[in-house]
């Protein structure tokens, strides 16, 4: 057995785990743009508690979040009762991982793209806004392209801590092969299984992999964006 | 097309009130720094939500808080021209001047492109990013961005102040000539003496906040109270000319008006240009004989019409010359010598090189 060569089991738990972080990733990204552009750029009643319940998944302990979504999101729970009547179930789905993965990722995720809204010079919106454009135009001609390497730092953020998420994940959805089993969760089921050594190390050297390509990537975006945007 | 603005607003601790009425053209608003002119300018652009105001231009009603009329500054096709450009870094000098054309409805578009980056010179900067531009270049994007929106107005916030001497004197030229071949309302804000009486038709002066004159440029140039000390140097009067002929040999323009002629080195314009010439009081000799025989070609014929205190030492005469008034600071000592009273007769003498006139073209 040479390094590369993954059981059917080991290459399904890449799969899921690059799935259910990018659709965490990708689907977070309009909330999370919305809430910080609402944190950096208005002022409204209970801001602050806004604030905190986003911030809330990065100060728990994450088998908290997971029980709280299970409790919410879950088959019996008032929210996951509720779609369950269109066939949106979350529980023990991979579509619940990525929802567990989304809320831990999602106050990383806020926080950088709130960062770099703040940055973004207000007497730009200002000028843009006597040149004709309604808030909406502003927003979408210069605070968004100017906010791009924010952007991208947050999705990045989020997509590896979706990669690396476990307590959250395995509390809410379980540890099931196939559907819910993502490297981290699949990493420690190999541990507890006698002889599970090597493919453990193989999904962990993966693991360093992508995390390594994810922020690569980013970086190279990253600093595409700021030349491009650099007063 | 016209200009009325009265807003009373309350911001920190100043008290901005100001009212006045402007028929087109250059209205500079003067004063010193913290005086109120950037928040007047902001309220007339609709930054700023006023306590109390109403501002039109033309027919069109802009903020009338008595009547609860609010436009908000996107729907006001107000072109704003700020200190620092502000042009936006993502989007290429092309880009930037499309963006205000974009957003104004085709029906009120009638700004053509061609014109105006000709007249600002930037047709060669199209695709260029705003950060390779130099500060001058920036500023005259900024102001070809803010046309191109077609706007009924024109606010420009200082828009050399920022600029060291050489860009200043590179830009004044196709500031010149936005007044002359833009047919809309311009408030230009500024605290330098040469910049105002060189540009204006109108001037209100602004000291904290209030309103301390407002008048026609000529008018206001020779109130040199008006003037900061520092600055009371540039005071002086401004004469609307016009271009007679052109001195090729010595390379001199001869101006006219009904003060007399002027000449100014350098050739400006065809025959017929509109020039203004600004003459320092300090730089005016008075005497009571025609002089002959000495260098300066400039001598205009008046009569005394007022003699003011300038300070401990000198006294500011203001001469009228055929309409026009031009203004001497002179000593003391000499308006007492030469016996002068308002109706005396004399002439006033200026050097053509200390006149300064419209920009010459380059030789």
């Amino acid at each position: 057995m040479t390094l590369f060569s993954l059981t059917p089991e080991e290459w399904e738990a890449v799969r899921l785990s690059l799935k259910v972080a990018s659709v965490a990733m990708v689907a977070s990204l309009p909330v999370g743009i919305a809430v910080a552009w609402l944190l950096a750029r208005r002022e409204f009643w209970g801001k602050s508690l806004l604030n905190g319940v986003v911030h809330l998944p990065l100060v728990m302990p994450p088998v908290v979040t997971g029980y709280l979504l299970l409790l919410t999101f879950g088959t019996k729970g008032p929210i996951g009762s509720f779609l369950a009547q269109f066939g949106i179930i979350f529980a023990f789905r991979w579509t619940g991982a990525a929802l567990a993965c989304a809320v831990m990722g999602f106050p990383l995720m806020v926080r950088a793209i709130r960062l770099s809204i703040e940055a973004v010079d207000t007497r730009l919106e200002a000028a843009s806004s006597t040149l004709g454009a309604n808030a909406l135009w502003v927003f979408f001609t210069v605070t968004l392209p100017l906010t791009i390497p924010g952007i991208i730092a947050g999705m990045i953020l989020c997509f590896a801590k979706a990669m690396g998420e476990f307590g959250a994940t395995i509390t809410f959805v379980s540890n099931i092969p196939g559907e819910t089993q993502t490297l981290p969760t699949a990493i420690y089921t190999l541990t507890q299984v006698p002889g599970g050594d090597a493919g453990a190390l193989k999904l962990t050297a993966i693991s360093i992999a992508i995390s390594l390509g994810a922020l690569l990537i980013s970086e190279i975006l990253a600093r595409r964006a700021v030349q491009r945007i650099a007063a | 097309m016209s200009l009325s603005v009265a807003v009373r607003h309350r911001l920190g601790s100043l008290d901005l009130d100001v009212a006045f009425e402007s028929a087109g053209g250059i209205t500079a608003v003067f004063g010193a720094s913290g005086c109120g002119k950037t928040s007047l300018v902001n309220v007339i652009a609709g930054l700023i939500r006023p306590n109390f105001a109403r501002i039109s231009v033309g027919d069109t009603v802009l903020v009338d808080t008595e009547h609860g009329i609010f436009m908000p500054a996107h729907r006001r096709r107000i072109g704003y021209v700020f200190q620092e450009a502000r042009l936006f870094p993502h989007l290429t000098v092309e880009g930037n001047l499309a963006y205000g054309e974009w957003f104004t409805p085709k029906s009120q578009r009638y700004a053509a492109r061609g014109p105006i980056l000709e007249l600002l010179g930037i047709g060669n900067l199209l695709k260029r990013r705003p950060r390779d531009l130099s500060g001058g270049e920036k500023q005259r994007v900024a102001i070809g961005r803010a046309l191109l929106a077609s706007p009924r107005l024109l606010l420009m916030d200082e828009p050399l102040a920022s600029l060291d001497a050489s860009r200043k004197a590179e830009i004044m030229p196709y500031l010149e000539r936005l007044r002359d071949e833009v047919k809309i309302p311009i408030v230009y804000v500024s605290h330098s003496v040469a910049e105002v009486l060189r540009l204006a038709s109108d001037v209100a002066v602004l000291a904290q906040g209030k309103l301390a004159a407002f008048g026609p440029a000529a008018e206001i140039a020779q109130r040199l109270d008006l003037v900061p000390a520092e600055e009371r140097e540039e005071g002086g009067a401004i004469i609307d000319m016009k271009v007679a002929s052109h001195d090729a040999e010595f390379g001199l323009t001869r101006l006219a008006s009904a003060a007399g002629d002027i000449h100014v080195p350098g050739r400006i314009g065809p025959e017929g240009t509109p020039a203004r010439v600004r003459i320092r009081a300090r730089d005016v000799m008075l005497a009571l004989a025609e002089p002959t025989h000495i260098s300066a070609l400039n001598v205009l014929r008046g009569t005394v019409a007022a003699i003011s205190p300038a300070d401990a030492y000198s006294v500011n005469v203001r001469l009228d010359c055929g309409g026009a008034a031009v203004v001497a600071r002179i000593t003391r000592h000499s308006a007492a010598a030469l016996k002068l009273a308002p109706g005396t007769p004399a002439f006033a003498v200026v050097k053509a090189v200390s006149v300064s006139g419209p920009a010459a073209e380059p030789r």
